[in-house]
Order: structure tokens, then sequence, then C-alpha cells
């Protein structure tokens, strides 16, 4: 295996990985963008979305869209309910405030998941929902069916944000009240209305990630949103955080560089990649690759 | 004068009832179950207080309290064990213990710099991420080290911690960051919490208090780390999980963000709930991140607020409830002669 | 059309609002008049329904909106251009206005108030692709009142329109004003420059420190020495 091929592996491995990311960091970012908090619960919603899938496969006996889709759904009112219900009350309150709530949720969601008697604490094989095959693009370059299936996916649910974001008129009101709720509210906008849509457009997909990341890699687990959960915050902070494109070039830019790192034999470092990419971004432009620096008003 | 001496009074009576207990405890008078979990519980009044200089007066926010407290850990036990390594193999015993726990405290203390600095210089949200991801580094790295035992642990330690040995650092650990929060740079650092942006245009270097005092929470966390290691006489890297730094967190949250008796008294009594809950095992952390979101949701200071308590302050309340009973016999009786 | 009532509003526990009363009929300018801090802005704002009054009235076309929240008073035709344009800077001019009319589900009706802006304002069409953001400061007030125009107002509040703006743009600002009353749109505006603002006002209010201290139709107003002394003083000097 010479280096280029072994670059490109990666680099296939990487983007495929990398998707399942920006999915995620996708919904951080949004969320962060219109009420500047952490949604420390994003990763259980990840990991609830993708339980959701596995039981709508194994249980309901659903094909594997049908699968996803019913996960999604399922996490858009999880989200809407989690803002309702423990955020917004907080929205005036001191930030750590409702960081420790989200933390709590995510804490919450995680033991909930473990007690319950379908999830438990051991790992359960995803389906193989799609015979798995493999195309060779060039020797020893292989991509998998699965891999291709995630790709697309990802980038239809980008191109499908993206169309959300900036065509339809409620994702024209988001973005006024991500850049200011008051002059969002004198335009009539019902900035609650707009918080809860956020909310549930963003767990959506991370649910959708879920789902696909279950695919990929075989299994469920009631843990598995923590260490994904952080690494898509790592890469909505690496785009900048509050910026919809930046969180899909972050997620795409990680998941090739932790490929890269493990490919190049430090497996074991594989999720210190994240870490470190954070404290480096945090060093020299905390605002992100593709954020202005500015400092935080009032 | 007669100020610090009476301070140096008290400190000798607490030490003094400290040392009677262990004394106790040696004679048999307590047994050896409860003497284990009363020598936890001083422990855990220094993550709990240390974690409350970061969290409850400076306001900002760490997951990652027992990540410090496991490097700590790992530093003092690999001191104790290797009789000539990091230091001369003339200290033995206690007192090789004793500067074991010292270099396990400043160890974390530098690892906190490391960590804090870049995120401490940004809003408290970017902390919460970053010592959340530190503590599960921290894990993984020490899963993976094969010197200190890898996923099975570092065993064999000496059994050098005793109740008054926890005693004696949960007392140091108080008094140090309570006369670090009456002084001029703990006020500084209530200042930030109270509103940061308004703290720094008044001159307030906001970072430097900030790195200040998470530096110092990182210390005490790590001799903690020291201290429990040496009971429990192992350490792996699950001891130090996401979950006791949600336990630290529920422990300052209930006692009162800033309240330092508040956090004494949170993490005495969760030891206890802990203990006596252990049937509940499974239940546990459902329950405990129920309270840590409601009482988000209706006490957002934390469910005993920033007052400290004092026999002062139970001395006001008695009265206040006094009065507002009498009041009450007043009303009745008025409710009556109509 | 609007009847203010011993308005009371408090910001935490400072007073800011003690007890305004005022009135505007329909087809009037009115113009609310005061030094810095006087609390003008607050005043608007709890009309809009973005501040909430402790105490008070808020009367309009005959039912009280005091309690209403700020979206559904845009719905029943009260808009306010706020103080300091606050226009969406990171999107364009056209995305800007069609916020405007957020709330018109009608296509057509929406096109025709896009065309009827760019008529009142033909530099916003020039410049309707451009990022709001990177537009000039008298632009962004026009667009601030091209927006606010887009929900088809009965009522339109402005704040400080003349603020921080070169006196020829303050003059063509006024007469785009005078022109969308003339279309038949009530005006409540609110102005440090008392001159430019009597000079369009049909009744004026002055407010100090959250109390209303002076009433009367402009004339009145012009007339009295303390309104020169206090507001119109330095500007005579300058002319």
């Amino acid at each position: 295996m010479t280096i280029t091929q072994q670059i490109l592996q990666q680099l296939i491995n990487g983007i495929s990985l990398g998707s399942v990311y920006a999915l995620m960091a996708l919904g951080y970012t949004m969320v962060y963008g219109i009420i500047k908090l952490i949604n420390f619960a994003h990763g259980e919603v990840f990991m609830i979305g993708a339980f959701i899938g596995f039981f709508s496969i194994t249980k309901l006996g659903m094909d594997f869209f049908p699968a996803m889709f019913t996960a999604m759904i399922f996490c858009a009112i999880l989200g809407i309910l989690m803002e309702r219900l423990a955020y917004k009350p907080l929205r005036n309150a001191h930030r750590v405030a409702a960081l420790m709530t989200a933390v709590g949720l995510s804490m919450l969601f995680q033991n909930l998941a473990l007690a319950h008697s379908w999830i438990g604490a051991s790992a359960k094989g995803f389906p193989q929902v799609f015979p798995l095959q493999r195309f060779q693009l060039m020797e020893n370059v292989n991509i998998s069916s699965d891999r291709i299936l995630t790709l697309a996916i990802a980038i239809f649910l980008m191109i499908a944000l993206q169309f959300i974001v900036h065509k339809t008129i409620m994702g024209k009101a988001m973005r006024a009240v991500s850049l200011d709720k008051d002059a969002a509210r004198l335009m009539g906008i019902n900035v609650d209305k707009t918080i809860s849509f956020t909310f549930a457009l963003g767990s959506s997909l991370a649910a959708a990630a879920g789902v696909l990341f279950a695919l990929n890699y075989g299994i469920v687990v009631y843990q598995m949103g923590l260490l994904p959960g952080l690494k898509a915050f790592v890469a909505a902070v690496l785009g900048g955080i509050g910026i919809i494109p930046g969180a899909m070039v972050g997620g795409l830019l990680l998941g090739v560089t932790e490929s890269a790192v493990s490919a190049a034999g430090g497996s074991m470092f594989r999720d210190a990649v994240a870490f470190a990419a954070l404290i480096i971004m945090l060093l020299v432009k905390p605002t992100g690759l593709f954020g202005k620096n500015v400092r935080e008003k009032v | 004068m007669a100020k610090r001496f009476s301070a140096l009074l008290q400190f000798a009576l607490v030490l003094a009832l400290g040392y009677a207990i262990q004394m106790a405890m040696d004679a048999g008078m307590i047994n050896r179950y409860y003497a284990h979990v009363m020598t936890v519980m001083a422990i855990f009044v220094v993550g709990a207080v240390s974690l409350n200089l970061i969290n409850g007066i400076c306001g900002q926010f760490s997951l990652g309290h027992a990540g410090f407290m496991a490097v700590g850990a790992y530093t003092a036990a690999i001191i104790t064990k290797n009789p000539d390594l990091i230091l001369p193999a003339i200290f033995t015993g206690n007192v090789r213990f004793i500067l074991a726990t010292l270099l396990g405290g400043m160890t974390a203390a530098f690892v906190g710099f490391l960590v804090g600095l870049p995120s401490l210089r940004l809003r408290g949200d970017y902390l919460a991420i970053v010592t959340l991801g530190f503590g599960e580094i921290i894990r993984i790295l020490l899963l993976n080290w094969d010197f200190v035992g890898g996923a099975s642990g570092y065993f064999g330690l000496v059994r050098h911690t005793n109740f008054f040995a926890a005693f004696l650092l949960s007392i140091i650990t108080i008094t140090i960051i309570r006369n670090f929060i009456q002084s001029s740079h703990g006020r500084a650092c209530v200042s930030i919490r109270e509103d940061e942006i308004a703290a720094e245009t008044m001159g307030v270097p906001t970072t430097r208090y900030k790195v200040i005092a998470f530096v110092i929470a990182s210390f005490f966390a790590g001799t903690a780390g020291s201290m429990m290691a040496h009971l429990t006489q192992m350490v792996t890297p699950a001891s130090f999980t996401f979950i006791l730094s949600i336990e630290l967190l529920l422990m300052v949250v209930l006692g009162g963000l800033g309240s330092i008796t508040g956090s004494i008294g949170a993490a005495i009594f969760l030891t206890y709930a802990a203990e006596a809950l252990r049937a509940f095992r499974a239940y546990r952390m459902i329950l405990y991140s129920l309270l840590l979101i409601l009482i988000m949701l209706f006490r957002p200071k934390g469910l005993l607020g920033t007052q400290e308590l004092s026999y002062g302050l139970l001395k006001e309340s008695f009265k206040s409830l006094r009065t507002r009973w009498q009041r009450k016999k007043n009303d009745d009786i008025t409710a009556a002669a109509e | 059309m609007l009847k203010v009532e011993n308005l009371q509003v408090y910001y935490d526990a400072i007073h800011a609002i003690k007890g305004v009363s005022l009135e505007v009929s329909q087809g009037e300018i009115v113009t609310l008049i005061g030094a810095n801090g006087a609390g003008k802005t607050t005043i608007l704002r709890t009309i809009s329904g973005l501040e909430k009054a402790r105490e008070g009235k808020i009367e309009y076309l005959g039912r009280d909106i005091a309690s209403q929240q700020a979206h559904d008073i845009v719905k029943i035709g009260i808009s306010q251009v706020p103080e300091g344009r606050r226009v969406f800077t990171n999107m364009s001019v056209t995305e800007n206005l069609e916020l405007g009319a957020y709330l018109s589900k009608d296509r057509k009706a929406k096109a025709d108030s896009l065309k009827r802006v760019f008529e009142h304002f033909p530099r916003l069409y020039e410049r309707r692709t451009q990022i709001a953001g990177t537009l000039s400061g008298g632009e962004q007030q026009m667009l601030a009142m091209g927006r606010a125009l887009m929900s088809k107002p009965k009522l339109m509040m402005l704040d400080e329109p003349s603020m921080g703006l070169a006196p020829i743009l303050v003059r063509q600002i006024f007469s785009i004003i005078k022109e969308i009353h003339k279309e038949g749109t009530t005006i409540l505006l609110i102005e440090q420059n008392a001159n430019m603002a009597l000079s369009i006002a049909d009744r004026g209010y002055v407010l100090e420190t959250g109390k209303i201290v002076m009433q009367g139709s402009v004339q009145e107003l012009l007339a009295s020495e303390e309104i020169k002394n206090a507001y119109l003083g330095g500007e005579a000097a300058h002319s």
C-alpha cells in the first residue's frame, strides 16, 4: 500500500465519518446561535435517535429509511419538549444555571437509557440492513456501500437544511432571532416558536446522525452519544460556533484529521485529536475558522 | 492580635476534635465501616469545596473535577509505590505520602493551568466543554498507560489515609479557600460571577483571577485524589469518571452556589445518601440528574442559596420564625374574637 | 387610536416610567420629545410589547393590548422603527424587507408592499441585494423604515430616526415620514431633535425623567419659553 493510496483511503473514511459529525455539529451550532447555550444533551439526542432507529427496525420491522425518519420525528419532538420544559424557564437566569440543566438532562437521558429494560448496559448489534458491498476505486482504496449511503444522506440533509434556513420564511425567522431577538419580535416573529423550531431541526439532524453512525459502526449503546457529542461540539467550534456552513466544514475537517491520526498508528490518540484541536483553536482563533473577530456583546 | 489568637484557638480546637474522633476509631469505639464512610466524607468535602470555588464563587463551569482528582491520585500513587522514583528514597512512610500528596496536588494544579488558560480567556461555556473533554481524555490515556496498570488499574498502595489525615486536609482546604474568598482576589472573583463584562471594564483582570481560582481548585482536587487512592489502596481509570464530577457538582448545587458551609453539608449528606441508597444504585444517577435539573429550574442559585450557614444566620431565621408564629397566633386570636 | 393611561414601567428596582398618559388619534403625527434617558424608548418598547408595564392601560382601537405579546401587537397594525435601526446586518436588503412582512401570507400583498417601499426609497431598490450591514447609516435608517412599512401598519412608531445622521439626510428622512403619513399612516415620533420633530408634528408631549411635563399643539409648545430654552435653544444658535 503506497502512501498516496493510504492517504486517499483515509480521506474517504474521514469524510464519511466527518459528515456524521457535521450533522450533529449543526444542531449545536444552531441552538448556540439562537439562545447562546451549549446543549449538552445533544449527544444523548443522537443516542436516542440511534435507538429509535434500531427499535423501529428490530421491533417494528421497518425498513431503514422509514426507521430513520421515525427517529428524526421522535427526536424533533423530544427537542421541543426539552427546550420548553428545561431551557425556556432559564432563558433569563445566569448562564451557568442553564448549562447545569443541560448537563443534568444529558445524564438523565443516559441513565434512563441504562435503566430501561430494552437498552441496558451492553452494546447491541445494529442490523446490516443493506447487503454490504465494497467498491474498489483503485488499488487498495475501497469504499463500502454503507459509507456511500451515509455520505449521500448527510449531503442531502445538509442541502435541505441550507434550503430551509435561506429560502423559507421560518429559516429567515431563525436567522433574524439569532441576530436580534427584539428586532425579530418587532417583525411579528414569535420568538418562542422559532426557538422550538430550531431545536426540532437540530434534534432531528442529530437523530439522523445517530442512525447513520449506528449503521456504520454496527452497534448501539447507551453511552454512544458522549464522545461523538463532544467531537461534534469541537467541530462546531472549529467552524465558528453559530455559523452553519462552519459546522459542516468543521465536521469534515475533524473526521479527516481523526482518520489520518488513527491511520498514522495513533488509534489510541484518536479520541484525543478532537480535544487537542479544540485547545489549539481556542488559543489561536476562538471564533473559529469562519468567525469574525468580534467580542461578545452584553 | 486577639482576633488572630482566637482564630488559632478555633483551629486547634477543631483539630483536637478530629484527632479525638480518630482515637475513638482506633480504639474501636466507631466501627470500621463508619470510619471509612466518614473518611470518604472528609475527602468529598475537599472536592466539593474546591469545585465551589470555580462554579460557585467565580461563576465558571467545570465538568472535569474528577479528572484533576485522577491526576493527583495517579501522581501520588506512582510516588508512594516506587520508593526511588521522582522523590529520593530517603523519604519513606507517611512523610513520603504527605510529599506525594502535595506533588499530586501540584501536578493537578499545573494541568489545571494548562487546561484553564485557553478556555478561561473566553466565556464560561468553553470551560465546561474543555473540562468535560479533559476528563474523558485523561481516562483514555490512563486506560492505555501500562506502567500504571492500564484498564485494570494501579493496585497495592499502602493505606496511608486515615480519618484524621482526610479531616486535616479538609480543614486546610476550607481555611485556605475561605481566606481566598474573603481577600480582594475573592471579591474580584465574585464580581466576575455577577457580571464579567462590568468587572472587566472596572479594571479587574478577569482571566488572571479565573485562572488563579481554577489552579487553586485543581490543586485541592489533586490532593483529594491522592487521599482517596491511599484510602482504597488502589486507583483505576474508573475511580474518577464523569459521574464523580457530576456528584461533586450536585454537592455544590445542593449546598448553594458560593456557599462553603453549604458545600460541606451537601458533601456529607450526599456521601451518606449514596451509602444509604446502595440498594438502589441503578437509579441513583437518575435521581441525581433529576435533582440537578429541578434545583436549577426552581432555585438557580442552588438549594440553599449563596448564604453561609452560621450561628448568626440560625439565630436570625429562628427569630423570624418566632415572630411569624407570634403574628399568626395574634391573627388567630383576632379572628376568633370577630 | 392609541391611548396610554398611567403607564408605570420598572427595570428591576428602577422606576423608569412614572405614570405616563398620552393619546394618538387617527391621522395625526404626534411627537414625544425629551432628553437622553427620559424614558422615551421605554414607552415605545412597552407599547410594542417588548417591555411589560407594571401598571397602566394601553388601548389601541378600543382594546387593551398591555398584556399582549410583541408579535401579536405587530399583527394588529402597530409597527416600530427601533432606536439604532436594528437591521438584520447579515441579511440582504430584500431579505430584511421580507421579514418585515413576516406575518403576511399573501404573496401578492407582499409584492405590493415591496413595490411601495421601493417607491418611497429608490435607494433601497438600487441596493436590494446588498448585505444590510454594509449600508451607510442613512440607508440603514431607510431600510428600518421600509421594513416597518412592509407590515402595512396603521400606526408607525419611530424611535429617533435622525440619530447620527447628517442634516441633509435628516431632512430627507423627515420628508419621507411626511409622505408615509399622507398615505394614511398615523405616526408616533420620538426625537431628541425637537426642532425637526415639531416641524412636522401636529401635537407633542415633553417627557422628563419618566413623566410628561408638558403637552399641547405644536404652536403651544413652540411658544413656550421653557421648551425654547431646554430643547430648542441650542438649535436656534446653530441656524
